[in-house]
């Protein structure tokens, strides 16, 4: 007897629903057939068969959502051939031996049932939005405002998106503005530079900010740089966004957070947001700008849903923090994904008595560096988080700006969490430790705390 | 053997006799090859006085190549090109004065002071740079390009590189798309044989430059860059191929330059004997000397008359960026960010 299990389509797919069944009981299936069709928010995909033999039995129904990945759903005899080849008289095994345990990142920080954002404007209907489908609703309000936007990168077009942020664009703006390029960042971001320069305002997908390395000479050399060196008189309107940072197990090639790398450039503006209503209002306000934005989304947040607000052209402006939780102790910063592992620490924080702010950055350049400046006047303490490596990162930033502002405030040398300083690894375990963690906050802000 | 090579392939593109290029147009490449050719002088002059500082890449003897494109573009279409860019700046119609006074570092210079050599613009002269990454230019004239098929305005994008550049990988992912997309661009490749220090035999599989695009199905000529009424007429074919909706075309355009890649070049990688050939048997303006008079269309004076008045001209521009004041020291944090307007 074989069980066949839901199966992972993604690094990040945690569950899917099974949309259709191809086979019912009693059938024989051979290795290679299609079995079913699941769905996840990215993707549909087949599920083939990795063995012969008939199904007893169906245990998911068609249709069923939320369907954990290995979750049983049906069960298969094996086929004749199978079968003759079992020894006639097989010894009962010994205990099977028991597989390792494998490190599991802890569960993803809900930020349910938070109070009302003072932020969000009061008469609004708010919608309950994933930060991918908030991305997606921002391009499309800013395609139908302005006819010069235009979505180029790869995969955008038909097949919706690596990550389905695009998705339903192309059927609603045709070909002429949702573009599908070849696998050319080098060149494509070139001539998404260019055509910019020409007064169009393209947003230039990357599959993943990994993949900008080999595109970073026209974001830097020609983007960040040509209205400076025209005196003036060149505009480069441009919004490059994709994912940036970890995923989950990738590897160390495509798990990067550049965020430091950008914030570091005049002439880019650089925004990370965390929540689907900052995703939303944020890329408005980059499409928006006239000058070029990195726009730096994070996968791991994209099927997370938030609180948007409905019915409103809701651009937030660039540039501003925004304190997502108040406190007195301490002041923790944090940007993108490392946002919600802050909040969470500043609730296990809390029930030890150390009441933290949690400042999020939103904007990396410009930064806000007067809001962390009167939160730590009022703290006394700092942490910085980020995902990154910490030489010469953001955090190393934040702490200097604090150091020259607020120097007298300080009462306990300021602490960066950040990604340990190696290569991310694959594996589960080192993964983890690796990357910033609730815990790692945790323990530093007790340390600026002298708890 | 740059040299050796550049000869046969001059034979291989005579002008076309017959053109009916008449006595003013004739005349208009005459004063734009030789304004060009005054103006790089006095600048190398400059540079040499400290008055130019950093890089400073002079167009001397690749005048031809500037000139015929211009003969052929129409208002709208852009030209943009690397860091060998004073040519194209004149030749597009900027002022003298602007363009020497940016070389010099003033405030009146057509970037403010804040470009230098390898960086101008001009809007008002479709003109988009002046780029100093080798290569890059070639993506962002394809991006023009898009954006004329874009806002479908039968404009042509004309974007030039060097025999260096072309073997950069960004040329191949622009070729791909430009095709791919049928934009309409026409890449002007002037092969002056030499890549900084290094000649294309060194630095080339396929020294044939026009043949780079045939993976890509984009279809390249080569043109005898010294001869501007060959590059005219090339430039017209291809341009009449993009702005048909043909797609992109390529022109190799031989050329030589007779200076240094750059002001601090000790030409260490080609002998004086072959600089002087080519001066001597294939310069562009003195080529263009001989058909005026040979069709009658100007005597010695005339032509004498035409120097005195470019020389007038760049006395002038290298007199304004001479007095023209330093930026003001506030201008260092301005054109860094462009208010939102929110």
């Amino acid at each position: 007897m074989t069980d066949v299990l839901m199966p992972a389509l993604s690094p990040t797919m945690e569950e899917g629903t099974l949309a259709k069944w191809h086979v019912k009981v009693g059938d024989t299936v051979r290795s290679g057939d299609v079995i079913a069709e699941i769905e996840t928010d990215k993707a549909t995909m087949e599920v083939e068969a990795v063995d012969e033999g008939v199904i007893t039995e169906i245990l998911v129904p068609e249709g069923a959502e939320e369907v954990k990945v290995n979750t049983t759903i049906a069960r298969l005899n094996g086929g004749a051939a199978q079968t003759k080849t079992e020894p006639a008289a097989a010894p009962e095994p010994a205990a099977a031996p028991t597989p390792a345990p494998v490190a599991t990142p802890p569960a993803a920080v809900a930020p349910a049932a938070a109070p009302r954002d003072p932020e969000l404007p009061a008469g609004a209907t708010l919608s309950r939005v994933t930060v991918r489908d908030a991305l997606r609703d921002a391009m499309a309000e800013e395609m139908r405002r302005d006819e010069r936007v235009f979505l180029m990168g790869e995969e955008v077009a038909q097949y919706q998106g690596a990550y389905k942020v695009s998705r339903g664009l192309l059927e609603e703006f045709g070909e002429r503005r949702v573009i599908d390029t070849p696998i050319t960042e080098h060149g494509f971001a070139g001539l998404g530079v260019g055509a910019a320069m020409a007064g169009l305002k393209p947003i230039v997908e990357f599959m993943t900010w990994n993949f900008a390395m080999q595109a970073i000479d026209q974001i830097i050399n020609s983007a960040a740089k040509t209205l400076y060196m025209s005196g003036g008189q060149i505009r480069c309107s441009v919004v490059f966004r994709g994912p940036n940072g970890a995923a989950s197990r990738v590897g160390a090639q495509h798990s990067q957070d550049y965020s430091n790398w950008y914030a570091h450039v005049p002439g880019l503006k650089v925004v990370a947001p965390y929540d689907a209503a900052d995703a939303k209002g944020l890329l408005k306000a980059a499409i928006r700008d006239p000058n070029p934005v990195v726009f730096l989304e994070h996968e791991m947040l994209y099927g997370t849903e938030f609180d948007v607000p409905a019915d409103i052209d809701w651009v937030v402006p660039i540039g501003k923090a925004k304190i997502r939780r108040e406190g007195s102790g301490v002041t923790i910063t944090a940007h993108a994904r490392m946002v919600g592992l802050a909040l969470a620490a500043a609730e296990q924080l809390a029930a030890e008595g150390i009441d933290a702010e949690v400042v999020d950055l939103r904007t990396l350049r410009p930064l806000d560096h007067e809001t962390i400046v009167q939160s730590v006047m009022k703290t006394n303490r700092l942490v910085s988080v980020e995902e990154g490596w910490g030489p010469m990162g953001v955090g190393a930033e934040v702490v200097a700006r604090v150091i020259e502002h607020a120097f007298d405030y300080l009462d306990a040398p300021p602490v960066r969490v950040c990604q340990e300083d190696v290569p991310l690894p694959y594996a589960a375990n080192l993964e983890l430790l690796s990357l910033p963690s609730v815990d790692k906050i945790v323990a530093a802000a007790r340390a600026v705390s002298y708890r | 053997m740059a040299r050796a090579r550049a000869a046969e392939k001059t034979k291989s593109t005579p002008a076309k006799p017959g053109h009916n290029a008449d006595r003013d147009e004739l005349l208009g490449y005459y004063r734009s090859m030789l304004l060009i050719r005054r103006f790089e002088e006095r600048a190398g002059q400059l540079y040499g006085m400290g008055l130019i500082g950093g890089f400073c890449h002079l167009y001397i003897g690749q005048e031809a190549i500037a000139v015929g494109v211009q003969a052929v573009k129409e208002s709208g279409d852009s030209v943009i090109t690397g860091y060998r860019d004073h040519g194209h700046m004149l030749a597009c119609g900027m002022d003298p004065n602007e363009v020497m006074a940016e070389l010099t570092g003033r405030a009146t210079g057509a970037s403010k002071g804040k470009g230098g050599s390898m960086h101008m613009f001009s809007t008002a002269s479709d003109f988009y740079g002046g780029h100093g990454i080798v290569g890059a230019q070639v993506s962002l004239g394809t991006g023009l390009a898009f954006a004329n098929r874009y806002k479908s305005n039968g404009k042509v994008s004309f974007t030039y590189f060097g025999d260096g550049a072309a073997n950069q990988g960004q040329v191949y992912e622009s070729f791909n798309m430009a095709e791919l997309w049928r934009l309409p661009v026409v890449y002007v490749i002037e092969n002056n044989q030499y890549a900084m220090g290094t000649s294309i035999e060194r630095s080339s599989a396929e020294t044939d430059l026009y043949k780079r695009g045939l993976s890509f199905r984009i279809p390249g000529e080569e043109v005898d860059g010294m001869d501007v009424e060959a590059v005219r007429d090339a430039a017209s074919r291809a341009a009449a191929h993009a702005r048909s909706g043909k797609g992109p075309y390529i022109l190799e355009m031989m050329t030589y330059r007779y200076r240094g890649h750059s002001m601090s070049d000790p030409a260490k990688y080609r002998t004086r004997e072959e600089v002087d050939q080519v001066r001597k048997t294939r310069d562009p303006i003195e080529h263009l000397e001989h058909r005026l008079s040979e069709l009658g269309f100007a005597d010695e004076a005339a032509l004498k008359a035409i120097d005195a008045d470019v020389k007038r001209i760049v006395a002038d521009a290298a007199e304004f960026a001479r007095m023209s004041p330093e930026p003001d020291p506030a201008a260092l944090y301005t054109d860094v960010y462009l208010e939102a307007a929110q």
